[in-house]
């Protein structure tokens, strides 16, 4: 087997490792399935409440893909303004870093109050927390621009915008996806959170709902859950920004 | 200062191409309060189509002088005529190239090349329709610079020397009537430095645009230019200047000749003897 092919294996042969080892733990010290339950437990519990937990995983996709869409939209404008412009930076930056500090957790009883149990303090949560890494990306991004290339540009009559356009947002491309990967995950993170005390919905609804049934089987299934989907978006962004910006990889190409 | 608009009629019968008169800059309002400039009293006349090289000690204001001559920042005293007109603003018949190539990574070699008709007028308003025929120069040129078959490839993929050829050609797609280098061999081993020399010298050649080189490579200076000055670090002043009456064409043979040596040590000893008078207290302004 090639070293490439090793690489690409050893996650799962980790993942089989680690089931194995937790499934060997619990049958040898007999752990209660109430206190910890074992990977067949929680498969069986998978399996027997599919439809459901299907049903409230859809929920929690949709929600967090429309707060991690709003995230995109305002990080990126964001990022726009305070990448392209001195002032912007100066005045905007220690907000925000200030903002980025709060824990969005904090935020959904707010939410609640002003728009009632359900989808609205969830994607508002997920985009919350997942804006400013994507901000902070592009801005960036465009603030380190060589100032040679500059110089030869507006020798030319290039406009802020032309610089902008041309080089800017091309150059801060690779920042951008990767803030994307980050982002996805902590959008997914900030459903959850939300979902777990304002709404009737949700993975995060199915985790609390299953813990006080003491349904502990069916509550990692949720968990295993949330972590799949993460992961699968995580990679999707990957194979994205492969695609698209190769050349900021080109180390890793043997070229 | 006199007023701009008589400076026309008081230049020579043949007019300058770059003409400084008594030019000053000092970087911000605060520097000028202090009379402390980056460049001072500078006086430089240059024809049409001359070669010129400045060399100097590093922060001496040679890069400053670049910004003066393209219009990126006014002076503070005194005026400058380019092609018997008044600097105002960024002149967009000149094209520059630094010791950095800082090609785009994600263009294309030739699209790299095409980047300045994206922006110049009057490339600008008909690059989509005239696409091809602006590509067809551009993959001329890069052949001209020993860049054939590597015109799609991208930038990442070229040696140092084959990037700065792509630098050099993007400063060139638009047909400037003026090329400023600053160090652009700087950065390159000996023999790729040597060959560039005899690329730029073609080109040169070839279209007689003028050129300003700035760089601390004496001999380099010596082979490629007409004019050679010397420059001096804090005050930033034009010390010495140095009429190369070399032959042309110059191969690179002449370098190893007596005359060729006999004028870079020539320089050499100006500049040394700068460095031994100045006191070091300089400060980093210049830069």
């Amino acid at each position: 087997m090639s070293k490439k092919q090793i690489e690409t294996w050893a996650p799962w042969v980790l993942l089989v490792v680690f089931i194995l080892l937790w499934q060997v733990l619990c049958s040898v010290f007999a752990v209660s399935e109430f206190v910890f339950p074992s990977p067949a437990r929680i498969w069986s519990q998978f399996w027997e409440f599919k439809g459901i937990i299907a049903g409230h995983a859809w929920r929690t996709f949709w929600v967090t893909m429309a707060g991690f869409g709003i995230a995109i939209v305002v990080g990126v404008l964001l990022g726009f303004v305070i990448g392209s412009s001195r002032l912007a930076y100066a005045a905007v930056y220690p907000l925000m870093t200030a903002f980025n500090a709060l824990p969005k957790a904090a935020f959904v009883p707010i939410l609640v109050v002003w728009f009632g149990i359900g989808v609205g303090p969830a994607i508002l949560t997920a985009f919350l927390i997942s804006f400013f890494p994507i901000m902070v990306n592009i801005a960036t991004g465009l603030a380190t621009l060589e100032p040679e290339l500059e110089d030869v540009l507006r020798v030319l009559g290039a406009k802020r915008w032309d610089v902008l356009m041309k080089v800017g947002l091309p150059r801060s491309m690779p920042y951008f996806y990767g803030s994307l990967k980050v982002a996805i995950t902590l959008a997914f993170v900030g459903t959850t959170v939300s979902e777990m005390t304002a709404a009737n919905e949700g993975i995060g609804y199915l985790l609390i709902s299953a813990g006080s049934a003491m349904q502990m089987g069916l509550a990692f299934a949720g968990l295993v859950v949330v972590g799949a989907m993460a992961m699968m978006m995580y990679e999707l962004f990957s194979a994205i920004e492969k695609h698209t910006t190769g050349w900021a990889h080109r180390g890793s190409q043997n070229h | 200062m006199s007023a701009p608009q008589k400076a026309p009629m008081t230049a020579p019968a043949a007019p300058w191409f770059v003409d400084f008169q008594d030019v000053w800059l000092a970087y911000n309002d605060e520097l000028l309060k202090q009379n402390h400039f980056a460049v001072e009293a500078i006086d430089l006349k240059v024809r049409k189509g001359e070669f010129i090289a400045i060399v100097g000690p590093s922060g001496c204001g040679k890069s400053t002088f670049m910004k003066l001559t393209t219009g990126l920042k006014m002076p503070s005293k005194g005026q400058i005529l380019i092609d018997s007109a008044p600097v105002t603003g960024p002149l967009k018949i000149s094209g520059m190239a630094f010791q950095a190539p800082s090609l785009l990574p994600w263009r294309t070699t030739v699209d790299n090349v095409l980047l300045p008709l994206e922006i110049v007028e009057p490339y600008r308003s008909n690059f989509k329709a005239k696409r091809k025929e602006y590509e067809e120069r551009a993959r001329k040129l890069l052949q001209k610079v020993g860049l054939g078959g590597y015109e799609d490839k991208f930038p990442w993929q070229l040696s140092g020397g084959m990037q700065q050829r792509a630098s050099i050609c993007r400063a060139l797609i638009h047909e400037p009537k003026m090329l400023l280098l600053d160090e652009p061999f700087g950065a390159l081993d000996a023999f790729t430095r040597e060959e560039l020399w005899c690329i730029l010298r073609d080109l040169w050649t070839e279209q007689q645009f003028n050129v300003i080189l700035v760089t601390h490579d004496l001999r380099e200076s010596v082979f490629l230019a007409d004019t050679v000055y010397v420059m001096s670090k804090s005050p930033g002043r034009f010390v010495v200047k140095r009429e190369i009456d070399l032959p042309r064409p110059r191969d690179l043979e002449i370098t190893y000749t007596k005359e060729f040596t006999d004028i870079v040590h020539e320089l050499r000893g100006h500049i040394g003897a700068m460095r031994s008078s100045a006191p070091a207290a300089s400060s980093a302004i210049t830069q």
